[in-house]
């Protein structure tokens, strides 16, 4: 696209100067991100910086303090809630803990957004379960509980309930937290080819840098509620800045310290005896 | 140190009261919702099952076990002035007018209320809620809405139920042990209870209990802090305040319906 000579990038979301607050602490403090269309963008950060929270200001759940999110050309907080809701059928969401329904086995926890918002008969919703359990590779585990799956398990078939509904997008909170090296593995080709073969638009929220370099195409770093570096992951690994040098390596000590602020330490070993603490 | 009173005063009655928005509002969004329940009557008969059916065993052995004590109480003091025959009076009396809508509605608060409470709570804090807004699915109509009519239904059904066996222990122990005859148990009641002022009375009142028990239940599950601390709380604050709400209602509706006569 060319408008008065300035080239733009497809972007299905953008994030404009946003800024978030909860009580008195600011989370954003006017960010600004894109997410291309057909894409893996990956926002990376340590655990603590709102992450999730973004996630939530992008589907609507939460509401900005200044700032607006669009989305596939709508601005998100300015929508009225059946437009919103129809906004959502078109994204997927995986949540850290698989929010499956616990009281449905894996099979009824796949129908249940096609049962909700479709009048497909049984049958075809019978299809449609297989087909997407069988992208994630899960068809033979149709009829537990979800009390009985590993947690790679649950997100694979949290993944296969997003993505249900044949969404634009998936948005990732966390796919690779707590997984062994296999299940690891597992979601890193499955996050990659979904996004491929779906033509899905991806935002992935993680702080593990290995994985998520390996498959996204554009990474946002996020510290105390700014950007702190983006780039694409070749970019990143060689940023110049000693923060994202720590960041990347998982270096104990940097410009992120190692220690709590406190005062001095042999102050306060020597104030032992004394009534203060 | 009185600024400091006055101050914790003050916050303390402003969050009861955005509490007590938040809780209409609640209840507005659940009662708009109940609408599109109906064209889903398996959702109902779902929460039917597990709020009503399952509430079964304990109501009707706590009311065999009233029945009988009054039919016991009922017989000492009626005797002493020779009017045992009454007794089916005074047990059906008490039961439809007061004990069968109260100490059912007490029952199911800590039976159905706060296992509501829980569920929802831990539905939220393992993100089952936020999830389902993720797809599209409002949680209020899907999850709330047919609990809370469930409960409402249930309510009335279960202390008709705790009424009858009531009775029928009351019968059991008067009659069948007592000697008091079978027949003056049957007829002097079935003579003097009134159906628009004993039964539907009562009945109105079940009604009344279940719509609020529910709406507390659901509310402290849907507004509790999502860790396991703050669900155990909902969970002690819904059969807490259940009992509350039931007993003073109790007493605002007993003057109402039989203040005059």
């Amino acid at each position: 696209m060319n408008i008065n000579g300035v080239a733009l990038q497809d972007n299905l979301v953008s994030v404009n100067h946003l800024s978030f607050s909860r009580g008195d602490k600011k989370i954003f403090d006017d960010i600004s991100l894109n997410f291309e269309r057909g894409k893996i963008t990956a926002i990376m950060g340590p655990s603590g910086t709102g992450k999730t929270t973004l996630l939530k200001l992008i589907a609507g759940q939460l509401y900005p303090d200044q700032g607006s999110v669009i989305v596939d050309g709508k601005n998100v907080h300015r929508l009225r809630r059946a437009e919103l809701y129809n906004l959502r059928k078109r994204i997927g969401m995986l949540f850290q803990s698989g929010a499956l329904l616990t009281d449905m086995t894996v099979y009824d926890n796949v129908a249940f957004p096609l049962r909700e918002h479709t009048q497909l008969p049984e049958s075809m919703i019978r299809s449609l379960v297989l087909m997407k359990l069988q992208a994630v590779g899960l068809r033979g585990a149709r009829q537990l509980m979800p009390n009985e799956l590993s947690g790679g398990m649950a997100r694979r078939i949290a993944l296969a309930r997003a993505i249900a509904l044949d969404p634009m997008m998936i948005m990732y909170d966390e796919p690779f937290t707590g997984q062994d090296p296999i299940s690891m593995g597992v979601l890193v080709h499955l996050i990659k080819s979904l996004n491929n073969t779906l033509n899905l638009t991806s935002i992935i929220v993680s702080h593990d840098v290995h994985e998520t370099s390996a498959i996204a195409d554009y990474i946002y770093l996020i510290s105390d509620g700014r950007v702190v570096d983006q780039g694409t992951p070749e970019q990143i690994k060689n940023s110049s800045s000693p923060w994202v040098a720590q960041f990347i390596n998982g270096a104990a000590d940097g410009p992120v310290h190692f220690h709590y602020p406190a005062r001095d330490y042999v102050d306060d070993l020597l104030s032992a005896g004394k009534r203060y603490h | 140190m009185v600024i400091e009173f006055i101050r914790y005063l003050g916050s303390r009655t402003r969050s009861s009261f955005t509490k007590l928005g938040r809780g209409t509002f609640f209840l507005l969004q659940t009662l708009s919702g109940s609408l599109s329940v109906l064209p889903r009557p398996r959702l109902l008969l779902n929460q039917m099952y597990s709020v009503g059916v399952l509430s079964f065993l304990i109501i009707t052995i706590s009311g065999l076990f009233v029945g009988m004590v009054l039919g016991l109480q009922g017989y000492y003091i009626l005797s002493d002035f020779g009017a045992e025959e009454t007794l089916g009076v005074m047990v059906a009396a008490s039961l439809v007018r007061e004990l069968g809508p109260v100490v059912s509605a007490l029952l199911f608060a800590g039976r159905a209320g706060s296992a509501l409470t829980a569920e929802i709570g831990l539905m939220k804090a393992t993100e089952q809620l936020s999830g389902m807004e993720m797809m599209a699915v409002d949680p209020i109509r899907r999850i709330i809405s047919p609990r809370f009519l469930a409960g409402f239904l249930s309510m009335p059904l279960l202390a008709a139920l705790f009424s009858t066996i009531g009775i029928l222990g009351g019968q059991m122990v008067g009659s069948g042990l007592l000697g008091v005859d079978d027949g003056a148990y049957w007829s002097q009641m079935q003579a003097n209870l009134d159906f628009q002022d004993d039964i539907v009375n009562g009945v109105i009142k079940s009604v009344v209990f279940g719509f609020v028990t529910s709406w507390i239940a659901l509310f402290e599950g849907y507004d509790s802090i999502p860790t396991s601390e703050g669900v155990s709380r909902a969970t002690t604050r819904t059969v807490v305040n259940s009992a509350f709400s039931i007993l003073g209602l109790d007493f605002i509706l007993t003057a109402l319906m039989f203040g005059d006569d």
